[in-house]
């Protein structure tokens, strides 16, 4: 069935710049995807009930403050006890190299640093989707 | 997912999913939703129409909030437009609705336009009818801005609220004909600037003349940010909502919109016919080129076709 792929782009925690999110959002919507956007200082609890109520195919977060190793896995864990097992969950923003592999381990299914070609990501989710 | 199950039992994800189905137009999701038609009715629709940046998701946002004291539960279908280029869209409601994502007793759904044939008024239709099953007190339905598609949409509420800023000027002009004939309340926001008065006088003066009905809108000054007066604006749609209990006020209502949506549907299931055989395609392609070579004329063309598609509609 062709349809657009449903991609909510939030930004956890408390740092204030959303940059970066508008840009790749803006990506995404112009790759033909629906994005929703929910905007700065999200809980993971508001992350995760907006993924559920919008029923999205992908979850790509920014962070900017440093915040990634804690509250990338939590969002991952809260949808896992949510029974969400078919999202597609992508991190973004200023993350070390040395912290992508425990990201990865968590569940995150791909980080994209400073530098990277929207198009990169945009083949990602395009790619890695679960469902069809 | 046991999506049925889910539905009756409150299980968001039960709604977000079927919603999906039925934007993305899978059958099954029409099954479903005509197993349980008898469920749907209980909930009041609102729908909440006006100008880009008048504040329309900030008013949807302080009603919900105000209507969850009340213990109502609330639904929210917040529509923006998607790019008739790319087909994809940024919808950014949800932005003004932060508080309300992680309260059970509110669903927040987002929709793209997707600009297909009377697309999105089928979608928000379901959208709604399965938010009503699901047990919503209240389904808002937010529309775009002011323009044909957010009318038809409008036309499935009971009770329109139309949300308007002052310093729009001769833009109340321009509009005023799409105006006058969907809103029943008038809802004037970012009151704390200037000209908000004057902006009410004019709505008032505009329903002045309009005499085709004998319900008069009423005409509120808010200011949604601050939660200003959102009190008396819940207190106008209830004052509607009592004028349609009067007579057969309701009835007329829900008939106008039922007769809409069945032609609608008529209009889609002629479309979907022809989409799905390729044999009325390539007819279709056949005319093209007739016409192009002048050989008939478009007219006749449609009819040759309609003619065709009419003989076979057991695929309905």
């Amino acid at each position: 069935m062709d349809r657009p792929i449903r991609v909510v782009v939030a930004k956890p925690g408390l740092d204030g710049h959303d940059r970066g999110a508008k840009v790749v959002a803006r990506a995404l919507r112009d790759a033909g995807m629906e994005v929703i956007y929910t905007g700065l200082r999200q809980t993971p609890e508001q992350i995760v009930e907006t993924v559920i109520q919008e029923d999205a195919d992908c979850l790509a977060m920014s962070i900017l403050s440093g915040a990634h190793n804690h509250l990338f896995p939590k969002v991952v864990s809260l949808l896992k006890e949510r029974g969400v097992d078919d999202v597609l969950v992508v991190g973004g923003g200023v993350i070390p190299e040395d912290d992508i592999p425990g990201l990865i381990e968590a569940g995150i299914a791909g980080i994209f640093t400073p530098g990277t070609p929207t198009s990169v990501t945009i083949d990602f989710i395009t790619q890695n989707i679960k469902r069809k | 997912m046991d999506i049925r199950a889910g539905l009756l039992n409150g299980d968001k994800r039960a709604a977000a999913r079927l919603i999906t189905m039925a934007e993305n137009g899978d059958e099954e999701a029409v099954k479903i939703i005509r197993e349980y038609y008898h469920l749907t009715g209980k909930a009041r629709i609102i729908g909440i129409t006006g100008p880009p940046g008048a504040g329309k998701s900030t008013v949807t946002d302080k009603l919900a909030k105000n209507l969850r004291l009340q213990g109502k539960k609330v639904g929210i279908i917040a529509v923006d437009p998607t790019s008739p280029f790319t087909g994809g869209a940024i919808l950014g409601d949800r932005v003004r609705m932060t508080d309300l994502s992680t309260d059970p007793g509110v669903f927040i759904r987002s929709m793209g336009t997707r600009g297909a044939l009377g697309g999105l008024s089928k979608a928000a239709h379901d959208a709604v009818r399965i938010l009503d099953i699901y047990g919503m007190d209240y389904i808002f339905i937010e529309t775009v801005g002011v323009g044909q598609s957010e009318v038809d949409i409008v036309k499935l509420a009971d009770t329109v609220v139309m949300v308007m800023v002052p310093g729009l000027g001769d833009d109340i002009q321009a509009i005023k004909a799409g105006i006058m004939e969907i809103g029943d309340v008038f809802a004037v926001n970012k009151s704390d600037r200037e000209g908000a008065e004057k902006t009410a006088t004019e709505i008032e003066i505009m329903l002045d003349f309009n005499k085709s009905s004998d319900y008069r809108p009423s005409v509120v000054n808010i200011i949604a940010r601050d939660n200003k007066n959102v009190d008396e604006l819940i207190a106008a749609i209830d004052k509607h909502w009592e004028y349609l209990q009067k007579n057969n006020n309701f009835e007329e209502r829900k008939k106008n919109s039922i007769r809409t949506e069945i032609i609608s549907l008529i209009n889609q299931y002629v479309i979907t016919s022809i989409q799905r055989d390729s044999s009325k395609v390539s007819l279709i392609e056949d005319m093209v080129g007739n016409v192009y070579g002048k050989k008939i004329d478009p007219y006749s063309a449609a009819v040759e076709i309609f003619k065709d598609v009419s003989k076979i509609n057991r695929n309905v």
